[in-house]
């Protein structure tokens, strides 16, 4: 057994309403990699903002090498070698990867110094880094290399890193494990936050799970099958998604050559995106957040319009028409963000049923809304897709993460739409819930529709889809059938190898 | 430490409760500035509040003000208040307000001295026409070229009262008075009068179009697709959009209500209590109408409570003018504190004080 680097004995902490941590003992070994599990709501970023002194615990004890460990606030925690990377960056973009870095030490030393400290510990670790370059430039990858680096230059004892896979290509992922095991052989600990279990399986050699704010297991991850991990995340046994095989149905959906110039100088513009998407079929398009998503789902909703040829409903040119007309010719759609996009936060749920309920749904009669029969039609949501909510009366603001998103996946699908386009329809959300969607999607499509589900997560694609294609830069790589894609291709195609071509389409 | 946290929920009470509390807030801050200018703060506040109602004196001839001074103000600020939700500012009603007064004078003018009950209807809708034609110009330039609405119909403001000033001096000017600037008087044209529908009550035909327009608001911000629209634009503009709202439809829609509204009020007042097309006729009520929306929480029925409240001041405000002999300015002074006040006290409906132990994050 490990010298114990940080103990936790008892430590509990309440919110108004909530017991947020309640009675949480563990113990991180020096140089160990431990992982934080649980999902939404479960306890873990109270957890660790109390070791990181953001947060101070209601009752209970910590220790570190044995002394009695209080943090007051953060800079408390990184002088006894705590550091943190947080799952959102604090980057200034206009300022230089140096100038940051100084930004979040208590003592910066002079610039020149730092930048050569930086490309030392760059090169040392393995994370490839000029200190010169501006961060608006730099990928999310990289990005995390600049927190990565910043922590590291405080010579950390325990590194807590909150779900820091979410934004990066496989190959990224092997890079920050590659210096993740670097440092763990040198005596740095690492606390993982994290829901993606097969990371935690290959990465980790303790985890400690969470539900509810109690602890509920402390295992070795590598004896546990993911799903055995999953089952204790939610206390629940879980059922994979069914999939009987069919033969693809005729084509629903035809984009040809879609593009799309960005109006916004953060946002990609597409290029010349072609893919068809049949009946019956679920086609996964993969890829890195900020690579032309957003904007697929926004010339695919009606948001946006393009030239109308571009985009076919059932050999009708539909590339003109706005979202209602799209919605009353059976293509309904859900936008990655829920609040501001998919739902008005500051409605109520019934209001925001009528949101894409009111034309398609007739909800409204010459104008004038029937709200009797939104209510109702809020409240089947409700009930067909176990929104946990004391009634279609709750601001959608008030709902978890989850149950807004299976409130508004369920608002879509009770259209009864031939196509439906969902972005990224289970970020956030806990295991449960994602399982729900899912299979929610899965009998859609097998009931005969077509679903283009755009998603970062691979394990979720890999789950669902029939068929896969990966968006680089605003371009789609060829539609590839998902059986027999190994998670080296798909990262491949993530990182924009065009050339992966099928055979049948008689590739170079 | 003091530390801001947002609300979960904005607190319904301090929503209700603010508008009140700047109505005190001004009362004691205006009191402050009365007796810094000499004069006695009690007597001030009284005469601006209570005299113009209670008064044995003037009572019975400032009661019937009330509702012609709250009319228009009423009348405006619920056209404004339906942009106002969906988060487009019409800044310009007071010119929309002269365009519209200026349409119906034309129209009466025109048809001069003939009698004929057609010319009142005729004079309404143009009046509505010329205000909503003023106000296309801001909306126009918004959908076409991303103009800022608040610049450009407040500047159209300016540009309103040269025009003003112009017809008054021009082409509207009596003929039977030369030398004298202003048109002739409507309320001595009898088909073109809009005079009181009953007898010392202050009630005019446009009393009557702002309790429609009250009325219509209502149901059109609760039972209609519009008014939910309006709502979703305002308060999530990209879920408007994924709803099918058309922005650009609802900048002209909403910028089209508020001046077609602020351009009946301004007929209203010119064919009534004003009476002429006078260089000095615009006297603010488009500005004044802002205030009034807000006070008024932009509901219909807070717009009918704050019209009131403010038509209250500005009746006190000529009173005081002329018994204490305060400036002008000072009621303007009063009016912008009352927003003044009621924006800072909204802070505390979203927003609620906590005092800290000395932590830093």
């Amino acid at each position: 057994m490990r010298k114990t680097l940080l103990r936790l004995d008892g430590v509990s902490k309440a919110y108004p309403g909530v017991l947020a941590n309640d009675d949480i003992s563990f113990e991180i070994g020096i140089g160990q990699m431990h992982a934080l599990l649980g999902e939404n709501g479960a306890g873990k970023s109270t957890l660790v903002k109390m070791i990181y002194g953001l947060v101070q615990p209601d009752k209970g004890q910590m220790t570190l090498h044995g002394q009695p460990f209080a943090p007051a606030q953060p800079s408390d925690a990184r002088q006894n070698g705590v550091a943190m990377v947080f799952q959102h960056f604090s980057l200034f973009d206009a300022l230089d990867v140096a100038e940051n870095v100084a930004l979040g030490m208590e003592n910066p030393p002079p610039l020149r110094d730092l930048a050569r400290r930086i490309s030392t510990v760059s090169q040392d670790y393995g994370l490839p880094l000029d200190p010169s370059r501006l961060v608006g430039e730099l990928s999310a990858g990289e990005r995390q290399r600049v927190e990565i680096i910043r922590c590291l230059l405080q010579d950390p004892k325990l590194l807590i890193m909150d779900e820091p896979t979410s934004v990066l290509t496989p190959q990224e992922v092997e890079i920050l494990f590659r210096t993740l095991r670097q440092l763990s052989s040198e005596g740095t600990a690492i606390l993982y936050i994290s829901h993606k279990l097969e990371e935690i399986r290959s990465l980790c050699d303790e985890a400690t799970i969470l539900r509810g704010g109690r602890k509920v297991a402390t295992c070795d991850p590598r004896q546990k099958s993911a799903r055995e991990l999953a089952e204790l995340m939610v206390g629940q046994v879980l059922t994979p998604p069914e999939r009987p095989s069919k033969p693809k149905g005729k084509v629903l959906l035809q984009v040809d050559k879609l593009s799309l110039k960005s109006n916004n100088p953060f946002g990609t513009s597409l290029k010349e995106i072609s893919f068809n998407l049949h009946a019956g079929e679920v086609l996964g398009i993969a890829g890195v957040a900020g690579n032309g998503q957003d904007e697929l789902l926004l010339v695919l909703s009606g948001e946006v319009p393009t030239p109308s040829a571009q985009v076919r409903l059932r050999d009708e040119a539909i590339g003109h028409l706005g979202p209602n007309a799209r919605r009353k010719r059976g293509l309904a759609s859900a936008p990655e963000e829920r609040l501001g996009h998919a739902a008005a936060p500051e409605m109520s749920l019934t209001q925001n049923a009528l949101l894409s309920g009111a034309l398609a749904k007739g909800l409204a009669q010459g104008g004038f809304i029937d709200w009797g029969r939104t209510e109702r039609f809020a409240r089947d949501i409700i009930k067909r897709f176990d929104v946990r909510t004391p009634g279609p009366h709750v601001l959608a603001r008030a709902l978890s993460g989850g149950n807004l998103q299976k409130f508004v996946i369920g608002r879509e699908i009770e259209l009864r739409p031939d196509v439906i386009v969902v972005n990224q329809p289970t970020w956030g959300v806990d295991a449960s819930a994602a399982a729900f969607i899912r299979q929610a999607l899965l009998d859609l499509a097998s009931a005969g529709a077509g679903v283009l589900v755009i998603s970062q997560d691979l394990d979720e694609l890999l789950e669902v889809a029939d068929s896969f294609a990966a968006l680089n830069e605003g371009r789609l790589t060829a539609v590839r059938p998902a059986k027999g894609l190994t998670v080296e291709e798909i990262g491949l195609m993530m990182g924009g190898a065009h050339d992966l071509t099928p055979v049948q389409e008689g590739a170079a | 430490m003091i530390r801001l946290e947002r609300r979960k929920e904005p607190s319904k009470f301090w929503r209700i409760a603010n508008p009140f509390l700047a109505v005190v807030l001004t009362m004691l801050a205006g009191g402050a500035m009365f007796a810094a200018l000499g004069k006695d703060p009690v007597a001030a506040i009284r005469l601006i509040f209570f005299d113009p109602i209670f008064s044995q004196t003037f009572g019975s001839y400032s009661r019937p003000q009330l509702l012609i001074k709250s009319a228009p103000l009423i009348l405006i600020a619920i056209g404004l208040a339906i942009g106002f939700k969906a988060n487009i500012w019409n800044i310009g009603a007071e010119g929309q307000y002269i365009i519209g007064a200026l349409f119906g004078a034309g129209v009466a003018l025109a048809f001069f001295p003939a009698p004929g009950w057609y010319i009142f209807p005729l004079m309404v809708m143009a009046g509505a026409f010329g205000g909503f034609l003023w106000a296309m110009i801001p909306a126009i330039l918004k959908t076409r070229f991303n103009t800022n609405e608040i610049l450009v119909s407040l500047l159209l403001v300016y540009v309103a009262e040269r025009i003003l000033a112009a017809m008054a001096l021009g082409l509207m000017r009596n003929p039977d008075i030369p030398g004298f600037p202003g048109s002739r008087d409507l309320r001595r044209y009898e088909a073109a009068h809009n005079a009181e529908l009953i007898a010392n009550t202050g009630i005019h035909w446009g009393v009557v179009a702002a309790l429609i327009a009250v009325i219509f608001a209502y149901v059109m911000m609760t039972r209609h697709m519009l008014g939910y629209q309006v709502q979703l634009a305002g308060q999530a503009p990209r879920a408007a959009r994924f709803g099918g709202v058309s922005p650009a439809r609802l900048v002209v829609i909403c910028l089209g209500i508020s001046g077609a509204l602020a351009g009946l009020a301004g007929m209203f007042e010119v064919s009534g209590p004003g009476g002429q097309v006078r260089i000095e006729f615009a006297s603010g009520y488009g500005f004044t109408a802002i205030i009034v929306a807000f006070l008024g929480r932009l509901n219909p029925f807070g717009i009918v409570l704050a019209g009131l409240l403010l038509g209250l001041t500005y009746i006190g405000g000529e009173l005081s003018q002329m018994i204490l002999q305060l400036p002008g300015a000072a009621i303007q002074v009063f009016q912008g504190m009352l927003l003044f006040f009621l924006l800072a006290l909204d802070f505390q409906t979203n927003y609620r004080l906590r005092l800290t132990r000395g932590m830093r994050i």
